[in-house]
């Protein structure tokens, strides 16, 4: 078979297709995140969503035990923020912090960390998995935000709601940028959506997220904005609906 | 070995439609799944057993990762308890920190959002496809061409030692080397990546968590999601070798227009 030029030219085909389509870049395109034939593509985000909600419904996400937590909570993206308000409510132990409920509600609201703290709790162990495909089990305890949504009353044209961070996760030329993400009111309103405050049995540590974050147990770590100030309630989304999905990354991110 | 001087029996029609078209749309999602796959695995290059990632105690099975060695980036390689250096392929390639090199991943450089894109969207294809073609194998009695007789099984020991020789038959049938592996590729391979990549997924965890007990955890189905992917690899590095051995254009012609030319005893190999 050494003398047959056919099947060597196929062999050489075949194996250089790889490398024809990814090693000289053809496909490095679709990183542009207009990119039409990536936007086709993309629309298979809202098949994958629709699968989930079909499958999911109102299922709790796996809750585990404490001797599955076999290791402290590991960070991801911003773990001290350096912003001088950030720094400055810190030193002062949240006194004088607050989270503010603003936008499509009957009854806007500006809590203290003692406030939440004083609310119906809801503490659970459960996995937390991050977009890159690393997973960490921890406890986490806080306030269901359904509570919180309950107090300030949603009108009825409230369909999404919008978690703004303190933490500048980008600075530029056109200024900077705190982290910020969103959620529809189905998973806002699920029975594992908290604002959590604690740990593993502690205060919420700086660097996951404190004095405030959020967990929505049945999506990837991206969705749950830390360093919380801000929760507006809104009848739309306004732009992509968070950070990561302004740089290409899905907004229901249950996958 | 010969494989050229076949006297050149008749052609028959091998391929119906169906499985000419779902095997290239098979071909071309695998392909974009793949090197998207490694990209996806590129964010976060170690394979953990368990519900979790060790990071203060070691469940690992493997790791790749880079340091800075005495002429430049290293690439260093954990597998099962042994280390390998594997600068140029895995852990740093073109002087550049990165699990899988780049002309293995879609797109080239570092982009998991774009990443997962792509693999989404291929992976509904695949799906899409593969129930088509359970249906209209169910319909049209196909997958029973995949299903070994009992005499296949028989014959099992000899078509085995047939491939190991290189002795490839033309016949009208599969044989049923080819049977068990196209069968073990459709009924056993895909299926088990497609419930792993759910396995992987927390909303589908909430919807199915016996699919995490099913699996011992997230990241073993993340792993076994990684081995069935090397050995979808095998699957396709051999099958590429049985064509090339077999006569690619006469394969080639098969799966593109159905027709297939057989051995001039191929009917009497068909038991």
């Amino acid at each position: 078979m050494t003398a047959d030029p056919t099947r060597r030219l196929l062999l050489g085909g075949l194996l250089a297709t790889p490398a024809l389509l990814s090693g000289c870049k053809v496909l490095d395109g679709l990183s542009a995140v207009d990119h039409p034939l990536r936007n086709v593509m993309e629309g298979a985000n809202r098949l994958t969503h629709k699968a989930q909600q079909l499958a999911a419904g109102d299922a709790l996400a796996p809750e585990y035990t404490r001797a599955d937590i076999r290791q402290g909570m590991r960070p991801n993206g911003t773990t001290n923020p350096s912003d001088a308000d950030y720094q400055a409510l810190a030193a002062n132990a949240w006194t004088d912090w607050r989270l503010t409920v603003s936008g499509a509600v009957e009854r806007p609201l500006s809590l203290s960390l003692a406030e939440l703290m004083a609310m119906p709790s809801r503490t659970q162990i459960t996995r937390h998995d991050c977009v890159e495909g690393w997973s960490c089990i921890a406890e986490w305890t806080g306030v269901p935000l359904s509570h919180v949504l309950s107090l300030a009353r949603p009108t009825s044209k409230a369909r999404f709601v919008y978690f703004r961070s303190m933490d500048t996760i980008e600075r530029g030329l056109s200024g900077s940028i705190r982290y910020w993400e969103s959620h529809d009111l189905r998973d806002s309103l699920h029975p594992q959506t908290i604002l959590a405050y604690g740990m593993n049995g502690v205060a919420l540590p700086v660097r996951n997220g404190a004095p405030l974050r959020l967990r929505v147990e049945r999506q990837l770590g991206y969705k749950m904005a830390k360093y919380l100030s801000g929760i507006e309630v809104v009848p739309a989304l306004s732009d992509k609906g968070g950070y990561w999905e302004e740089r290409g990354y899905d907004w229901y991110a249950g996958l | 070995m010969d494989t050229t001087a076949h006297a050149r029996g008749p052609l028959v029609y091998r391929q119906t439609l169906m499985t000419r078209i779902t095997h290239w749309v098979w071909a071309v999602s695998l392909f974009f799944l793949l090197l998207t796959g490694l990209q996806i695995f590129n964010a976060h290059p170690a394979l953990y057993w368990g519900q979790e990632s060790g990071f203060e105690y070691n469940n690992a099975l493997l790791a790749i990762s880079s340091r800075e060695g005495e002429e430049g980036l290293e690439g260093v390689t954990y597998l099962l308890g042994w280390e390998f250096e594997t600068t140029g392929l895995l852990g740093a390639s073109g002087g550049r920190a990165h699990g899988f090199p780049g002309w293995a991943t879609i797109p080239s450089h570092h982009d998991l959002g774009t990443g997962r894109v792509i693999h989404f969207f291929f992976a509904w294809v695949l799906v899409g496809t593969l129930a088509l073609w359970l249906m209209a194998s169910l319909l049209n009695a196909h997958w029973r061409e995949l299903l070994p007789t009992p005499s296949d099984l028989r014959a099992l020991p000899g078509d085995v030692l047939n491939h190991a020789r290189l002795r490839l038959h033309r016949t009208r049938t599969y044989n049923v080397v080819q049977k068990l592996t196209y069968a073990g590729v459709l009924f056993v391979l895909l299926p088990l990546m497609i419930l792993t990549g759910l396995g992987m997924s927390p909303s589908f965890n909430a919807a199915a968590p016996w699919l995490l007990d099913l699996f011992g955890g997230r990241q073993s189905a993340r792993t076994v999601h990684f081995a069935v992917m090397l050995l979808l690899v095998l699957f396709f590095l051999v099958h590429i070798l049985m064509i090339l051995l077999a006569g690619p254009l006469n394969e080639l012609r098969s799966i593109v227009t159905g027709w297939y030319r057989i051995d001039p005893e191929g009917d009497a190999h068909d038991r």
